[in-house]
């Protein structure tokens, strides 16, 4: 793996993305000055099912949701936080998610548009939580199928947790998915992989066989990702507002059924890589998706 | 119905909507239901699939798509011909994701996202979506099969239930050993692997009790029909989508944090 600055000269200088708190991020992608929080730690809505099992919650239950504008249109941005309990989605974490996508989609079908965008940093549902983490994150994806006829729902997967589990899903509903080199998109974590499947079939503690397979390149590379961006504030917030510049999708990514179908029969299980299957899923950065003509 | 290979859900889906099926390892039929035609999914074990990793009842690449397929062919069709937005029952039993190198390489989050997605248009296309299930509801593979649901009704036998971790992963990801992951399961209703516990959350519709769930009488099969028939009626006047799930007795009590966010989120939403 490349160090996070690397690449261009005076990378040095610029602000990381990926070292910000949820917080932080949530302000830096919406425009200056108009971040405000709803349901913030003053809120104290924490999960009721921690304390049950001896841990100590989070004022905030890990999602950070704020309103303030973007291009100067309304808009709300979810943030999870992976400094606790690893993102994990929880009854509160996730519904806080949801609800905001929910009155989002109120004000969209008024006419009001509000851009949504979603900062991914999770391994899924938080397993002390279990069937609720489960239904909420069956309520984000409702939410984000509904909304996305609308305004399109962006996702921004910066890294270092990166995006697993049924966030994963939710993340691939998004019309459009931002990445880093060090994001990662998968539904099973590697770690899950070696554990159900075998070291055989993945050695999870392979860092660079775990980027080259999920990684934000890659990700971008074959068309399940649209834009790679480097690990800096300023690439973030353009790749954004591009992506609402952009406009909904003609057809969402989980639409296209037939091309995706037509893609895998070309590939032959027993021989194909992360590096051959580029011939097949073919993808030009920023939202070109080889199906579409 | 005495198929040892097959599986329960490929049983159901016989059992109610006949033998003339198509699809492999996902596999469907339209049927009658109520004095209407409903469309019946379930996923099946298919020792043939060309990914080794997905050749038990689970939710793989081929399956999250072709899922997607039956469902999006049901609302093209009916979009098509004008007429009434068909059921559709989605028959739930499966274990798991299929977990596997290939199957992370090539996207199996989108596949089961695609799925998601059908289900989800169909219902806010006007289908009554009704999932049954039959077998275990696990995870991933019920989020991509049967969540997306304007009802949920599960059979009371052995062998159905819904989680988001087998049990013996999740014993070992928390360290605790299946006894005790039960226990818990008594005490904290979200960690638990029963369909009453999942009931309790407010998650589901009606629990069908005195079913074979391998072998059912005609009686008992045309009790689920009933069942069926009687949720794909309410889900038709039923326009509130997944909020439904928020909206009984159950939830008012065990899903408390739910609704609180919500409603203090409403309010704060626009500033003052």
């Amino acid at each position: 793996m490349s160090s996070p600055n690397h690449a261009a000269p005076g990378a040095l200088l610029r602000e990381s993305f990926i070292e910000l708190s949820a917080r932080e991020r949530a302000a830096a992608v919406l425009d200056a000055g108009t971040f405000r929080e709803l349901l913030g730690p003053f809120d104290r809505l924490e999960s009721p099912w921690l304390p049950l099992q001896g841990i100590v919650c989070q004022a905030d239950d890990g999602a950070v949701i704020a309103r303030g504008t973007i291009d100067g249109q309304p808009a709300v941005v979810a943030a999870i936080e992976s400094a606790f309990q690893g993102g994990s989605i929880g009854e509160v974490s996730g519904s806080k998610i949801a609800a905001s996508l929910e009155l989002a989609l109120a004000d969209c079908e008024r006419g009001k548009i509000v851009r949504p965008v979603i900062l991914f940093e999770t391994g899924g549902v938080r397993l002390q939580e279990a069937n609720l983490g489960l239904a909420v994150i069956a309520e984000i994806q409702a939410a984000i199928v509904a909304l996305r006829a609308h305004v399109p729902v962006v996702g921004v997967i910066a890294g270092m947790v990166g995006c697993f589990g049924g966030m994963s899903l939710a993340a691939a509903l998004c019309s459009t998915l931002v990445m880093t080199k060090q994001g990662r998109l998968g539904m099973n974590g590697p770690e899950v992989i070696e554990q159900e499947a075998g070291i055989e079939e993945l050695d999870s503690s392979d860092r660079r066989a775990v980027w080259q397979l999920i990684g934000g390149e890659q990700r971008t590379r074959t068309g399940f990702a649209d834009a790679l961006v480097e690990d800096a504030v300023d690439d973030v917030r353009a790749a954004v507002r591009a992506s609402f510049a952009q406009g909904v999708p003609h057809t969402h990514r989980t639409e296209a059924v037939e091309a995706t179908l037509a893609k895998l029969a070309q590939i032959d299980p027993t021989s194909v890589t992360p590096e051959t299957m580029r011939a097949v899923f073919a993808a030009t950065p920023l939202n070109l998706r080889g199906e579409q003509a | 119905m005495n198929d040892t290979t097959t599986s329960r859900g490929a049983r159901w889906l016989r059992a109610l909507s006949g033998a003339d099926t198509r699809g492999t390892c996902v596999q469907y039929a339209d049927a009658p239901l109520d004095g209407e035609t409903a469309r019946f999914i379930t996923v099946a074990p298919d020792p043939a699939n060309r990914f080794p990793r997905a050749r038990d009842n689970v939710v793989g690449l081929e399956q999250g798509w072709r899922l997607a397929q039956a469902v999006r062919e049901a609302i093209a069709e009916d979009a098509a011909s004008g007429k009434q937005r068909r059921p559709i029952i989605a028959i739930v039993d499966v274990k798991s994701q299929a977990y596997g190198y290939r199957e992370e390489m090539l996207g199996i989050h989108l596949a089961c996202a695609s799925a998601v997605d059908a289900y989800a248009s169909a219902r806010l296309a006007g289908h009554p979506v009704v999932a049954l299930i039959v077998g275990p509801a696990m995870s991933g593979a019920f989020l991509a099969h049967g969540y997306q649901a304007n009802r949920i009704v599960a059979l009371d036998a052995p062998g159905t239930m819904v989680h988001a971790m087998g049990k013996e992963a999740a014993a070992r990801v928390t360290r605790r050993s299946v006894e005790d992951l039960d226990a818990l399961g008594e005490t904290i209703v979200p960690m638990s692997y029963s369909m009453a516990s999942f009931a309790k959350l407010g998650l589901l519709d009606e629990l069908i009790e005195g079913i074979d769930a391998d072998a059912p009488s005609d009686a008992q099969i045309a009790r689920v029909r009933n069942v069926l028939a009687q949720k794909a009626r309410e889900a038709r006047d039923d326009r509130s989508g997944l909020a439904h799930r928020l909206q009984g007795e159950s939830a008012r009590r065990t899903r408390a944090a739910s609704i609180e966010v919500r409603k203090r989120l409403a309010q704060q939403w626009d500033a003052s």
